[in-house]
């Protein structure tokens, strides 16, 4: 089949059609690289949950839980590494970073192997319950963060080498910024490779497309959907991180919030998409940051209309999966 | 019987659940006399708009098998219609009349916009789209300072009549003063009692058959020639249309509306842990459940302080229990409810099994 370009033509035309509203080409290209960093963080996120959607129906909406947990996680172990991120050696920074997304990671996914076991595992195939009892494991996770590291809000500071900005011209590009690009553009070409040139992957597709079969073939799909679910953890971990040094603090709440938008990504992309996620969490990005530049008060209404939008002209979203 | 009408022939079918229901409705109607003091009469309206908001949103989850995010949202116009209407117009009846009707009038548009658009997709993506829709309105409310008061919400005055300040008599009878306070509680009784069983009254009807028909089988229910979009459209609109009634009753009894007392995502999950403990389905379910759920959160961070400070050895324990915490423990109850109780306290004191609505 070939490869349909319309939904990936739209983020370059949407990003074109914006150029007019600005003064400056400047102030464009700076609000285009936040906005597509912003995607790529807000892709991380999303891919885990639109997978484990594919694979086994199951919507979690305590997805915000671990993307909660990885950023204050970070704010630990970043703050017991001062020496090292305030460091002008712009090395011992990243390894600082890297080693806080690890521990990040590992976090997320320890409470994403217990969250399965204890909150989604009993309510296989009932939607409703899992609404509700995901619901309730979002509540209980972000009042545990508050006993844990306390409800205020927690600075999460760049360290010394990713701070400030490069100058194009005119346009003034962060640094961090164009890092976050870069792991997102690194964790999707991995996400892809993954699942379109191993076995694993063959599985994970096989399974979204028809779950009996493979199980019937003889694969343990249950364990299968476990690992699935646990990696979409260590995934939003990550991206809790990204995202907390994107926005330099983090809340309790932030979990909450970040679903919304994520929520907004998957529908756009098309449940179950990994690559509709991608194209999505872009769309997003772009529009959040233009229009929080041009109108910020409807910022978050223009990414419904976005939705709305969207599902008007593919109502099961941009890259449907079939069967679902 | 005249009772076996009012009740549209859907009478509790349980002893226990009509003594409880029984004891529930007289402690509110004689609430003044029985309990006084200024919090116990808050704490007994609150169970009021409860049992009307939680009612209207068993309409949709219950009945419809709907699962809906954005109940707070009609709740918090209704609120909100009254607080505008009577800050900027002054407190009279007809800025009240006004308010409520622009309230309704917008409730049904929004509800039919969101209904019609995304009914027609599955069931986990209204929920979706329903919760995205709640969060962008709950931070419109916020920005738009100029017109809703911002974070600070809005407080203002409302007719004489409803006021504290009117005096019917100047001797107080049985003990209670005969103020005007003591007449919007009367008018909220009368309400909640005529709104739910106008409710009832609906579940009851061919139309509400058809809606539990489509909760249990939308296939079915579309082969024999009902349209479902249709039906499920009316039911969310249905239920939003009551639900803005009760955010107009909290704001006549609060005289203030804010953000966090009607939009917020909080008011929400109490909404899905009452009818949740309650039992869905059975608009009983709504009035007991508020009953016991708004009596214990009121007393309940009490409870919590006593047992911290019993704690304070333990400085983990405290933590545990402090007041600032108790949704840490709904959370836990919540989803131990929808385990271990998913037909809730009616289904139990039935004694058979409940529906339970599936997607």
């Amino acid at each position: 089949m070939a490869f349909d370009w319309q939904p990936l033509a739209l983020v370059p035309a949407i990003s074109l059609l914006a150029l007019p509203l600005f003064d400056s080409a400047s102030t464009w290209l700076t609000l285009t690289v936040a906005g597509l960093a912003m995607g790529m963080i807000v892709f991380i996120i999303a891919s885990g949950l639109t997978l484990v959607f594919g694979l086994m129906d199951v919507l979690n909406f305590g997805h915000g839980v671990f993307i909660a947990i990885g950023a204050f996680v970070a704010t630990s172990v970043l703050g017991a590494m001062g020496d090292w991120t305030g460091s002008t050696y712009l090395a011992l920074n990243l390894v600082a970073v890297f080693l806080a997304m690890l521990a990040a990671m590992a976090a997320a996914s320890a409470v994403g192997v217990v969250f399965e076991r204890l909150l989604v595992r009993p309510v296989y195939g009932q939607h409703l319950k899992q609404i509700l009892i995901t619901m309730g494991g979002m509540i209980i996770g972000e009042e545990v963060i508050k006993i844990i590291w306390g409800p205020q809000q927690i600075p999460l500071p760049l360290p010394e080498g990713l701070r400030g900005a490069w100058l194009l011209g005119e346009a003034a590009v962060e640094k961090y910024r164009v890092l976050a690009m870069l792991l997102g553009i690194l964790m999707y070409a991995s996400l892809v490779w993954t699942l379109n040139r191993t076995k694993i992957g063959l599985l994970i597709r096989a399974g979204v497309d028809n779950r009996e079969m493979v199980e019937s073939l003889g694969y343990p799909i249950r364990r299968l959907f476990v690992a699935v679910f646990v990696a979409g953890s260590a995934l939003a971990g990550l991206g809790g991180v990204m995202w907390g040094l994107y926005q330099q603090n983090v809340v309790p709440q932030m979990g909450a919030q970040v679903n919304v938008l994520i929520f907004i990504v998957i529908i756009i992309g098309g449940l179950g998409s990994a690559s509709g996620a991608l194209i999505g969490a872009l769309l997003v990005g772009l529009m959040a940051n233009y229009t929080g530049f041009l109108a910020p008060k409807i910022a978050l209404f223009s990414n419904i209309g976005l939705m709305v939008a969207i599902l008007l002209w593919r109502p099961r979203g941009v890259y449907p999966v079939t069967n679902r | 019987m005249m009772l076996k009408r009012l009740l549209s022939n859907d009478l509790p079918r349980s002893r226990a659940l009509t003594v409880l229901l029984v004891i529930i409705v007289l402690t509110l109607a004689f609430a003044p006399f029985l309990l006084p003091g200024v919090k116990a009469l808050s704490v007994a309206a609150k169970i009021l708009v409860f049992i009307v908001l939680v009612a209207s949103y068993d309409l949709l989850l219950g009945y419809t098998g709907i699962v809906s995010f954005a109940h707070t949202l009609f709740f918090g116009i209704g609120a909100y219609g009254v607080a505008i209407a009577c800050t900027r117009w002054g407190a009279g009846w007809q800025a009240l009349a006004s308010g409520i009707g622009a309230a309704l009038a917008l409730s049904l548009l929004l509800a039919l916009a969101i209904g019609l658009f995304s009914l027609r997709v599955r069931a986990i993506f209204f929920a979706m789209i329903t919760l995205a829709f709640a969060s962008a309105f709950q931070t419109l409310a916020s920005q738009l300072s100029d017109f809703t008061g911002g974070e600070d919400g809005l407080s203002f005055k409302l007719p004489e009549l409803l006021s504290p300040g009117h005096s019917f008599s100047d001797s107080p009878w049985l003990g209670v003063a005969l103020d005007g306070r003591l007449l919007c509680y009367y008018l909220l009784f009368a309400m909640a009692l005529a709104l739910l069983l106008a409710l009832i009254r609906i579940v009851n009807s061919p139309f509400g058959r058809v809606l539990q028909a489509i909760r249990e089988n939308e296939f079915r229910a579309e082969a024999l020639g009902y349209r479902v979009v249709v039906f499920r459209t009316l039911s969310s609109v249905l239920s939003a249309l009551f639900a803005t009634l009760a955010g107009v009753m909290l704001a006549l009894w609060l005289r203030y509306n804010g953000p966090d007392t009607s939009l917020s995502f909080e008011v929400m999950l109490d909404i899905l842990l009452i009818l949740v403990i309650g039992g869905m389905g059975t608009l009983y379910g709504a009035v007991i459940g508020a009953a016991l759920f708004v009596a214990a959160q009121s007393y309940l961070q009490d409870l919590l302080r006593l047992a911290s400070e019993a704690a304070s050895g333990l400085p983990w324990l405290a933590a545990l229990l402090s007041p600032d915490r108790w949704l840490l423990w709904l959370g836990v109850l919540f989803v131990l409810s929808v385990y271990h109780f998913p037909t809730g306290i009616v289904g139990t004191l039935r004694g058979r099994k409940a529906v339970t609505p599936t997607d």
